[in-house]
C-alpha cells in the first residue's frame, strides 16, 4: 500500500465549481506531478466545508491548513511552499472564522465539537471512498471476518442486543426484522438496501454512500450471511449519480479482493450485490414500491400483509434496510451490542444523523446520540438563528415528518419521546423556520410535494392530496371559509385511514399539525383576509 | 441545431442499452434510463425496439445472474414505466432541461423568490419548453443538496446557493454552448 505524507482536499460543492474549483483541482494534479510529489501527496475532493465565504477551499493535512478562496494561479505557490518546503503560505489562508459543525471530520481530528458522536459517518470525508485499501485500514471488513467465523444466530443476537432501530423513519427493531427473514425457509432470499433517499431535506444516506460505500457493502454481506441470502440489491435513487458510480466501483474492488462473489474469505459463503438505479419517484422509498420498481414495474406500493420479510422481491423473503441502519451494523459487530446500547437513550440506543436546514446560521449534517433536544441542535450545531430572527417551528423528517412548535424544543429527540409527544422523528431532516415563515405557505409547499409524488394507485391519496392543495391554496388567497378547515381535517382523516401506503397516510400530517399548533394564523387568512407574515399574495383588504 | 436529437441513432442507442443491462425484468428501468439519457427522451419507436430486443435476447445480464421468471413484457408495460418515473420523458424536451427543486427546505431558503425569477427569465412555466427548443423548465422533488439550497439543475450540472441575479449568466452559458455547436448535456 502506498503511504502518503500529505493530503490535499479541494472543495467541489456546486458553489465551488461555479467559482472554478475544477480548474484548481486540475492545477494541483499538474503541479504535483511536475514537482514529483504525486506519490507522496494524495489529492481528493470534498463537499460541504461549511466555509461559503472562502470557496474554493483547499485543506491540507496533517496540518489542517485551510486555504481559500484559492485560484489556479495560487496553486504553484502552495505546492512549492507548503508541500515541498513545508512552510504555510500565510497570506493565502482562509480568513479566521469559527468552523461550523458541517466540517465535523475536521473537528473530530481536533476533538472540539461537543457531543457529536460519529458511527455511521466516522469515515465519510476522512478516507478516499474509491480506494478499498483505505477502508480496510480503518477497520474495514473486520466485522465481516468476525461474522463469517461464527454462526448466523450470533449475528442476529448481537443485533437484537444492540437495540438498533430502523433509521428510515419507522424505527422498527432491526434485529427482529433480521430474525423474521432468517427464520423463513426458502432456498432463495434477498437483501435490499433502501437508498432511495428522497425525503425532502434529507441527505444523510447520500453522504454515507458517497463517503463510505464499502460500509454498506460490508453490512449487506453480513446481513446476507445472517438471514441466509446470496444476492443483494442497492436501490439508489436515480438522481444520486455519484453515489451510484462509487458503489459500482466499490463492488468491483470488493470482488477483486474476494470479499464479494463465491466463497467469501474461504468461508464457503456466496454473496453478490447489484446496484439498481431509481428513476425519480419518491414513493419508491416505500419498501414494497421499491421492490416493484426493481422488478421492472411502476413503483406502486403493494398491499400489506404479506410483508417483504416473507414475500418480497420476486415473492422471496427479503430483508429491506435503510442505508443508515446498515451503516451501523459493522460497528455493532466489532464493538458489541452492549457498547451500542450505551449510546443514546435506553429506548432508542445509538446515534442519529440530522440534516439541519432552513433559517439557521449553519446548515449541514451531524451525527449525535439519540435523545439530544432540538434546542441543543439549533444552538450548538446550527449556531443559532440569524441575528434578529426567532424560532417559530421545525419540520422533521422531510415532508412526512411533523411540525414541531417552539413548545416542544426541549423534548429529547428519540423514537419513544417523540411518539409520546405526538410528533415524528422521520428521516432526520430538521427544517428550522423563523417567524417570517407562513404556515399556510409551508403547508402548500408540503402538499404540492405529496400531490406531485402520489403514485395514483389508491383514490384517497390521489384525490385527497389534490383537494387538500386546492383548499390550502384558496386559504392563501383569502378566498376560503371557516368550514373549509373542517373539510381539510376530514380529508386528513381519510388520507390517514384509507391510503394504501405511508405516502398518503403522512400527507395528512402537515394539515393536522398546522391546524393543531397554528390555527389562529390560518384563521387570520380566512377571517381577516390577512397573511400575518406577509408571505401569501392576498387580495388587498377593503377598509370600510 | 434543432436537429441534434434526430441525428442520433436511436436503434443503436436502444440496442446498446439492452445489451448492457441484459434481457430481464430488473433491467427495464436501467434500459429506459440509458435511452432517455442518450437520446433525450423515450419515443414510442424506442419502446417498440426495446420490447423486440428484450424478447429476442437470451435472458442473461452483464453480471451473469439469471432470474427464474420467464421474461414477459409488453410495450404497454414499458410505456407505463416511462410515464410513471419523473426522470424518464416520453415527450421531446428542449436542448437543455432546467430542473428546480421545489421542496420545503429550498423553498424556505430563498427558493420561493428564485422560482418566480426563473419563470420570468426563461419566460416559461413548469413543464413548458421554449418555442426555439432551447430550454425545458421542470420542477423536481428534493435533490438531496439542501445544504446549499436553493438548488437548480441544468442538464447534469448542479447549481447551489442560487441567487436571482445569477440566473441570466447561468442560462447564457448554455445558449453559448449551443451556438458553439457543442453536444447536448452540459459538458463541464
Amino acid at each position: 500500500m502506498k503511504f502518503t505524507r500529505s493530503m490535499v482536499l479541494v472543495s467541489n460543492d456546486p458553489e465551488s465549481i461555479r467559482r472554478g474549483s475544477a480548474e484548481v483541482y486540475q492545477q494541483f494534479q499538474h503541479d504535483l506531478a511536475q514537482a514529483g510529489l504525486s506519490d507522496e501527496v494524495s489529492l481528493a475532493q470534498f463537499t460541504d466545508g461549511g466555509r461559503e465565504d472562502a470557496l474554493p477551499l483547499v485543506i491540507i493535512y496533517p496540518e489542517a491548513s485551510a486555504y481559500g478562496p484559492v485560484s489556479p494561479a495560487d496553486v504553484a505557490r502552495i505546492v512549492e511552499e507548503h508541500l515541498y518546503k513545508g512552510r504555510v503560505v500565510a497570506d493565502l489562508l482562509a480568513p479566521v472564522k469559527e468552523l461550523s459543525g458541517r466540517i465535523g471530520w475536521l473537528k473530530a481530528r481536533k476533538g472540539a465539537l461537543p457531543m457529536e458522536k460519529r458511527i455511521v459517518l466516522r469515515r465519510a470525508g476522512r478516507i478516499d471512498p474509491e480506494n478499498i485499501e483505505e477502508y480496510i485500514v480503518e477497520e474495514g471488513y473486520q466485522a465481516l471476518a468476525r461474522v463469517l467465523a461464527g454462526t448466523r444466530m450470533q449475528v442476529i443476537e448481537e443485533l437484537e442486543e444492540s437495540g438498533l432501530q430502523g433509521r428510515g423513519g419507522a424505527g422498527f427493531p432491526t434485529g427482529r426484522k433480521w430474525r423474521f427473514v432468517g427464520s423463513t425457509k426458502s432456498p432463495k432470499k434477498y437483501v435490499v438496501c433502501n437508498a432511495d433517499e428522497s425525503e425532502p431535506g434529507t441527505f444523510k444516506d447520500r453522504v454515507i454512500l458517497e463517503g463510505d460505500p464499502h460500509s454498506i457493502i460490508e453490512a449487506m454481506i453480513i446481513a446476507g450471511f445472517a438471514v441466509g441470502a446470496d444476492e443483494g440489491y442497492i436501490y439508489v435513487r436515480g438522481e444520486y449519480q455519484l453515489a451510484q458510480r462509487r458503489l459500482e466501483k466499490a463492488i468491483l474492488q470488493a470482488r477483486e479482493f474476494g470479499l464479494l462473489g463465491k466463497d467469501i474469505m474461504n468461508s464457503g459463503f456466496d454473496f453478490d450485490i447489484h446496484v439498481h438505479s431509481g428513476a425519480g419517484a419518491y414513493v419508491c422509498g416505500e419498501e414494497t414500491a421499491l421492490l416493484e420498481s426493481i422488478e421492472g414495474k411502476r413503483g406502486e406500493p403493494r398491499a400489506r400483509p404479506p410483508y417483504p420479510t416473507t414475500h418480497g422481491l420476486w415473492g422471496k423473503p427479503t430483508l429491506v434496510n435503510n442505508v443508515e441502519t446498515l451503516a451501523n451494523v459493522p460497528a455493532i459487530i466489532l464493538n458489541g451490542g452492549e457498547w451500542y446500547r450505551g449510546i443514546g437513550t435506553p429506548s432508542s440506543p445509538g446515534t442519529k444523523t440530522y440534516t439541519i436546514l432552513g433559517n439557521i446560521n449553519f446548515r449541514g449534517l451531524i451525527e449525535v446520540p439519540m435523545g439530544i433536544t432540538l434546542r441543543e441542535v439549533i444552538n450548538i450545531y446550527g449556531h443559532g438563528l440569524p441575528a434578529g430572527a426567532s424560532f417559530k417551528l421545525a419540520q422533521t423528517g422531510g415532508s412526512s415528518g411533523s411540525i414541531i412548535p417552539a413548545s416542544l424544543q426541549d423534548t429529547p429527540m428519540d423514537f419513544e419521546s417523540f411518539r409520546k409527544a405526538g410528533v415524528s422523528l422521520g428521516s432526520g431532516a430538521l427544517l428550522i423556520c423563523d417567524e417570517r415563515t407562513c404556515v399556510v405557505d409551508l403547508a402548500i409547499t408540503l402538499m404540492k410535494f405529496f400531490r406531485f409524488e402520489s403514485c395514483g394507485k389508491c383514490t384517497p391519496c390521489r384525490v385527497g392530496t389534490d383537494r387538500a392543495l386546492r383548499i390550502l391554496t384558496s386559504i392563501s388567497q383569502g378566498e376560503a371559509q371557516l368550514s373549509d378547515l373542517d373539510t381539510l381535517l376530514g380529508l386528513a382523516e381519510e388520507l390517514e385511514i384509507a391510503s394504501n401506503c405511508g405516502l398518503g397516510q403522512t400527507a395528512s400530517v402537515p394539515i393536522r399539525d398546522t391546524l393543531k399548533h397554528f390555527r389562529a394564523e390560518v384563521e387570520a387568512h380566512i377571517l381577516l383576509g390577512v397573511c400575518p407574515t406577509g408571505v401569501c399574495d392576498m387580495a388587498p383588504v377593503q377598509v370600510v | 441545431m434543432l436537429k441534434i436529437a434526430e441525428e442520433k441513432n436511436l436503434a443503436g442507442i436502444v440496442e446498446t442499452a439492452v445489451r448492457k443491462h441484459g434481457a430481464q425484468a430488473d433491467a427495464f428501468i436501467p434500459i429506459l434510463l440509458d435511452i432517455n439519457h442518450n437520446y433525450g427522451y423515450i419515443p414510442g419507436e424506442a419502446i417498440q425496439l426495446a420490447r423486440t430486443l428484450l424478447h429476442d435476447l437470451p435472458g442473461k445480464s452483464a453480471v451473469g445472474h439469471v432470474n427464474e421468471q420467464p421474461l414477459l413484457v409488453s410495450e404497454g408495460q414499458l410505456y407505463g414505466l416511462a410515464s410513471f418515473y419523473h426522470m424518464l420523458h416520453t415527450e421531446k424536451t428542449g436542448r437543455h432541461v432546467v430542473q428546480f427543486c421545489e421542496s420545503a427546505p429550498c423553498h424556505v431558503q430563498g427558493g420561493r423568490e428564485l422560482w418566480k425569477e426563473i419563470q420570468q427569465v426563461l419566460n416559461l412555466k413548469a413543464g413548458e419548453t421554449s418555442p426555439d427548443g432551447s430550454f425545458t423548465l421542470k420542477t423536481v422533488s428534493c435533490l438531496g443538496l439542501c445544504g446549499v439550497g436553493p438548488v437548480m439543475l441544468v442538464d447534469d450540472d448542479m447549481y447551489g446557493n442560487v441567487e436571482p441575479g445569477q440566473l441570466a449568466d447561468i442560462f447564457a452559458r448554455y445558449e453559448l454552448q449551443d451556438e458553439a455547436g457543442l453536444p447536448i448535456g452540459g459538458a463541464k
